[in-house]
């Protein structure tokens, strides 16, 4: 065990203790709002809190272990294709935006379902979102915790399962004390451990391979293809790099964990800082990680599994308390994705499904210890889970997050801006969106050349106009305020 | 009820710059990124040390973007009160 890079992880995830007791202070406290604080902070965020808990959550174990390794085997190409997620910096905050943030007070909304029954006061809307909530995202974190279990198995030497368990028990803890208040704040400790991580070690790899230049011209004569768009193989078209812009760059609007951040905050003040900061660190973290896996290729050739990319270039190119600090960025990201998914997943059984369906008049204290027991069990089911994991970490996360992206995405921006929309609508949209996701999936993977999740959100608009037109009557009464 | 539309208009003008800013990024990502960058790679041109399609598409797209987006927000977009009149919390 390398004990020098251990001292700084081990500080990190002391540092990140200390913040989840702290902020269990305010979950203790309040009685009345547990709900909006515990899975919510209160809607008191500020502008850079909200900027770094929004990157943190998309910044998720597919960027930060699975990228710069797909980066390093298909060059440049990747990074471009990673270059699609500085869209999310504004498009997430813009298009949602201030009537989102009107819409969810009024409907005294705590979770994207929450809002979603507000706007179409449906049980069937409620239950299919909360179901495929439950699902997509629960295979999601999974990923995640191998994703976290592996680079602590890489660090440590520690075996697989010693990895996983202290992950699972970290991440539990916090979580289950601090609630949303002690994920955003870590997530923000965690964001600017990500940006400053990913600069040192993008100039240290450069330094160690000898200049840009230098390194371009290792690439270019290894394969030319490392520096065209085109990816390692030529296999990258342009069709099909551009449709991550829907997978991971607008689309993410859709994303229940990161809908409800789009809550979260205090006031317009807060939302205005939080789209530059947002826009600049997303940016900066994608490029700079991406371009580390890069760069990484002539200076460490030959490793085989791209997840360990990012953790070997650390410890050759940077002294090993660097490297340990640098490294804490990575299980940052892994971690802070993980909470908040936790968050939201814990949320939708309670309060979407319980709360709604099961018993409506339960106590504020039942409601309490429900919480946070379901976020405890959720979490050792997801350990159980990870211990035989899947390879293809970052296909499953993908592979969760274009179904959500499909079910949602409709539901939530038509229901903020066309009236016309119903349930009945939001209905079709959410079925049509899952179940095409699904068979496309399985059956005809990257229909035309682009990612599967293109023609999926598609179907789903048009589901949602066509039979919010066709079932208008039953609809009028449903808008109900303005 | 007049304040409330005259909140969402501003909330709907907003929603549509995020959509042009989106449209407008991705022209500038995809033209440089594979207007340039389709040729073959001996020809390429380099800026900063990397290729030139690299460096407009990703590192000047996004520098061209941070600008963007810190214009729109300090000078076009407007403060609103998120609660309702009576002030009352959730």
């Amino acid at each position: 065990m390398n004990w020098s890079v251990m001292i700084p992880l081990i500080i990190f995830l002391i540092l990140i203790f200390v913040i989840g007791f702290w902020a269990s202070k305010y979950v203790r406290m309040t009685d009345s709002s547990f709900l909006a604080e515990y899975f919510l902070g209160g809607r008191q965020l500020g502008g850079l809190i909200l900027a770094m808990t929004m990157i943190a959550t998309y910044g998720s174990a597919s960027s930060f272990i699975g990228g710069p390794g797909v980066a390093y085997t298909e060059g440049l190409g990747w990074v471009l294709l990673a270059m699609s997620q500085v869209v999310t910096g504004y498009f997430v905050l813009m298009v949602l935006g201030k009537k989102f943030a009107i819409m969810s007070r009024r409907y005294h909304a705590v979770t994207l379902i929450d809002f979603l029954k507000g706007r179409y006061q449906s049980k069937w809307v409620v239950l299919v979102s909360a179901f495929s909530i439950i699902l997509f995202l629960f295979s999601a974190m999974a990923a995640q915790w191998v994703g976290g279990a592996r680079l602590i198995e890489s660090l440590t030497g520690l075996s697989y399962i010693s990895a996983l368990f202290i992950f699972a028990v970290s991440v539990l803890i916090y979580v289950i004390l601090g609630g949303f208040r002690a994920v955003a704040l870590t997530d923000t400790v965690q964001g600017i451990v990500m940006l400053f991580g990913t600069l040192v070690l993008l100039i240290a790899t450069i330094i160690a391979g000898g200049g840009i230049d230098s390194i371009m011209t290792d690439l270019r004569s290894e394969n030319p293809n490392l520096i065209t768009p085109f990816g390692a193989e030529g296999t990258l078209s342009a069709s099909y790099v551009s449709s991550f812009w829907i997978l991971v760059g607008v689309g993410v609007v859709g994303l229940p964990h990161v809908t409800v951040r789009a809550m979260s905050y205090k006031n317009s003040k807060a939302m205005h800082r939080a789209l530059i900061i947002g826009t600049i660190v997303v940016g900066f973290i994608m490029l700079n990680m991406h371009l580390i896996g890069v760069f990484a290729r002539p200076i460490l050739p030959g490793i085989e599994v791209g997840d360990k990319v990012m953790p070997l270039i650390a410890l050759e190119v940077l002294p090993a308390w660097l490297a340990g600090v640098v490294l804490a960025a990575p299980m940052a990201a892994i971690m802070s994705t993980v909470d908040s998914l936790l968050l939201v997943v814990s949320s939708a059984v309670v309060k979407d499904v319980y709360l709604n369906y099961v018993e409506p008049k339960a106590t504020h204290k039942k409601v309490k210890k429900l919480s946070f027991t379901i976020t405890a069990l959720l979490g050792i089911l997801v350990f159980l889970m990870a211990l035989n994991p899947p390879d293809l970490l970052i296909w499953l996360n993908l592979f969760a997050f274009g179904g959500l992206e499909a079910a949602f995405i409709w539901p939530v921006i038509m229901g903020l801006y066309w009236k016309k929309g119903n349930k009945h609508g939001a209905l079709a949209s959410m079925l049509i969106g899952i179940l095409s996701y699904i068979l496309f999936h399985l059956y005809l993977p990257n229909l035309f050349g682009l990612h599967t999740v293109v023609v999926p959100i598609i179907l789903s608009l048009a589901g949602y106009v066509a039979v919010s037109l066709a079932t208008q009557r039953s609809g009028e009464e449903s808008w109900i305020q303005s | 009820m007049s304040k409330d539309s005259e909140y969402f208009r501003i909330a709907h003008r907003e929603a549509w710059i995020g959509v042009v800013l989106a449209v407008f990024n991705f022209i500038w990502w995809f033209g440089f990124a594979y207007g340039l960058g389709g040729k073959s790679p001996s020809s390429y041109h380099y800026i900063l040390g990397l290729p030139a399609w690299f460096f407009y598409s990703c590192v000047l797209g996004f520098i061209v973007m941070v600008v963007l987006v810190t214009v729109v927000v300090k000078f076009l977009f407007v403060e609103v009160p998120f609660e309702e009149e009576k002030g009352e919390e959730s």
